[in-house]
């Protein structure tokens, strides 16, 4: 029998779309071993309908803490204190960012271990078995934990979304008391939209630059290329490059930006990180243009251009307006 | 997860060191000295040497056989000890590791030192030498935190534009204090380190689902490399 403990973080309302994925994974490996799946949210003024909706997904109970948003070491505490019931098993989060840090300051408190950019959970001898691609994807290792206690924080898009709950899930308050350095972490601003809105999700290509195009004025090759398909094409980023300032955040495509699946993926100077490619490897058609012939990227390209982006845009901007006005 | 790797010094930890040294440089916080702290078998003092002439005044070695085949939670708990002897006022990391890619030692490391903590952080000011103003990431946009000190920061790959060593650093780090240290000198219950204590153990492997390699051109008339392009678009109905 396992249970399992489910972080649930939320935003403006809104449960994250990874940690409702964890839910619903979490409820299919409690139900597949005779346990239950409970989920957790810390936060201000957490309203019952939010917490309760997580029953859809299959947690059967939530535990609500009155506490501080958008940072790791408050929810440590409070699924610590959740913890010492010792009812619990396993903890399982989605992917993002705050999951990888609450998982891993937990593991570290509750002295249990911890896996990371897990793909997939199975059950061997009523245990849980997470897989975890390693070496740039090309291999799965498969982690099992000591104890059968253990902390399963997934990949980004790692666990579907599923509505196997039978309504809402009953809401319990729980009473935590944030350790003194939790709470020497105060946010100031959440959630800044640096630059612009641009909408990624609803276009069918993308032409997405990474840090290879040496400097923000380096995106004009992008736009005139996406300018080039016309409607329905728009420009996307790595983080590096919106970390850089060389691109609004809306556009960004990966782990803490947006998850995209146009009929094209375009990229130009992206090396093709595992944290990009978890946003965009649903693609249809992955075409990528990169001087390194080693590149990381090309190991996931359905097309792949070892050259200078600088000398193939403006090209290929010339040509796909060509065959257009054709 | 092999992590005891860290045989040249992790190319994302250099932004960690050139935080630090700005930090110092600039007088925001008054810095004493900058400590890199590496854990890892002999070859690690590659990467300690490569640290101290980027600028750290010193560097102290964990290396114990025990260690070998750590975990995050292992490693995370055995870094926790050697710093806690050092009683710094900032601890800073890198994003990742290059061999384990977890970004997640910084959290481990900050529990053990009941110390707040962010990581990704991608833009530090020292308030009033006592607090942080971090900025980083997350799965909203920008967040920007007040951390107190002491605190343990793993820096980001856009916070800043590592320097390179000058010869005459690279000639002199080896005359730097390196302080090399085991288990029983920084009190690491040896129960809770090493492969075979691993509280999240590897047990197997697999291969993932063969997938077609794609097509490859090799640019070399661009205007040939273009019309290949755009036929392949075209077959696909993508133009
Ligand atoms: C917790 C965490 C979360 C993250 N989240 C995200 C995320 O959401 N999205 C994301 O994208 N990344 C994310 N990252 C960062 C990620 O790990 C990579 O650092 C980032 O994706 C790299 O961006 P890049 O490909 O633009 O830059 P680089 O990795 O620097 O690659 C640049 C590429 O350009 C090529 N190049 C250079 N010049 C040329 C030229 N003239 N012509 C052709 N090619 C050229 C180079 O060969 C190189 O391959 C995250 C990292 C962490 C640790
Ligand atoms: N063996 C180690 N010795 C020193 N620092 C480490 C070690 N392993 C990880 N780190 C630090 O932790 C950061 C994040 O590593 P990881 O969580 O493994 O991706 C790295 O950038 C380093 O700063």
């Amino acid at each position: 029998m396992a249970n399992i403990l489910v972080y649930a973080l939320h935003y403006e309302g809104a449960i994250n779309k990874n940690s409702l994925g964890a839910v619903s994974e979490g409820a299919d490996l409690a139900a597949k071993t005779g346990g239950e799946c409970h989920a957790i949210l810390v936060g201000e003024g957490v309203a019952d309908d939010l917490a309760a909706s997580l029953g859809t997904h299959g947690a059967t109970k939530v535990l609500r803490a009155e506490g501080p948003e958008g940072l790791a070491q408050p929810v440590v505490d409070a699924m610590a204190a959740a913890w010492a019931s010792g009812a619990y098993d396993y903890a399982l989060f989605g992917g993002g960012l705050l999951g990888f840090e609450v998982g891993a300051g937990l593991a570290a408190r509750l002295g249990i271990g911890v896996a990371m950019e897990i793909t997939a959970v199975h059950i061997t001898d009523g245990a849980l078995v997470a897989e975890r691609p390693v070496l740039g994807d090309s291999a799965i290792s498969e982690i099992r934990f000591a104890g059968e206690k253990g902390i399963i924080i997934g990949r980004l898009n790692a666990f579907e979304l599923r509505e196997s709950g039978s309504g809402p899930a009953a809401v319990e308050n729980l009473d935590v008391s944030y350790s003194p350095f939790s709470t020497q972490a105060q946010m100031l601003i959440r959630g800044e939209q640096r630059g612009e809105q641009v909408d990624i999700e609803g276009a069918n290509v993308l032409v997405a630059g990474g840090r290879g195009l040496g400097a923000a004025e380096g995106f004009q090759l992008c736009e005139d290329l996406a300018s080039a398909f016309g409607g329905g094409a728009a420009v996307a980023a790595t983080r590096a490059v919106v970390d850089a300032g060389w691109f609004p955040y809306a556009g960004q495509i990966g782990q803490t930006g947006k998850t995209v699946a146009p009929k094209l993926y375009l990229a130009a100077g992206i090396s093709g990180a595992i944290q990009h490619k978890v946003g965009m490897q649903n693609s249809e058609n992955i075409v990528a243009i990169n001087k390194d012939a080693n590149a990381p990227i090309f190991e996931f390209s359905d097309l792949g251009i070892v050259g200078d982006l600088n000398k193939i845009l403006p090209k290929l901007t010339e040509a796909v307006k060509a065959k257009k006005g054709g | 997860m092999d992590r005891s790797g860290e045989k040249n010094l992790n190319p994302y930890d250099t932004h960690a060191i050139e935080a630090a040294m700005q930090l110092k440089e600039s007088g925001a916080l008054p810095v004493e000295e900058i400590v890199a702290v590496s854990m890892g078998p002999e070859s690690a003092v590659r990467a300690l040497h490569k640290a101290v002439s980027l600028g750290a005044d010193r560097s102290v070695h964990l290396s114990d056989d025990a260690l070998a085949g750590s975990d995050v939670a292992g490693t995370g708990y055995a870094l926790a000890q050697v710093l806690r002897r050092e009683e710094p006022n900032l601890v800073l990391l890198g994003q990742q590791s290059d061999d384990g890619e977890c970004y997640t030692v910084g959290a481990v490391v900050a529990d053990h030192l009941q110390m707040p903590s962010l990581t990704q952080v991608i833009k530090l000011e020292v308030e009033g030498g006592t607090e942080l103003k971090a900025e980083r990431q997350a799965e909203y946009g920008y967040d920007t935190v007040k951390v107190q000190l002491p605190a343990v920061i793993s820096v980001g790959d856009a916070i800043n534009e590592p320097r390179y060593p000058s010869l005459k650093a690279i000639m002199g780090a080896k005359k730097k204090p390196l302080d090399t240290v085991g288990t029983g000198d920084v009190g690491i219950d040896a129960a809770k380190v090493g492969g075979d204590n691993a509280t999240a153990k590897w047990v197997g492997s697999s291969l993932p689902p063969k997938k077609e390699p794609g097509q490859i051109i090799e640019d070399e008339d661009t205007a040939e490399t273009v019309e290949k392009i755009v036929a392949w678009l075209d077959e696909r109905k993508l133009i």
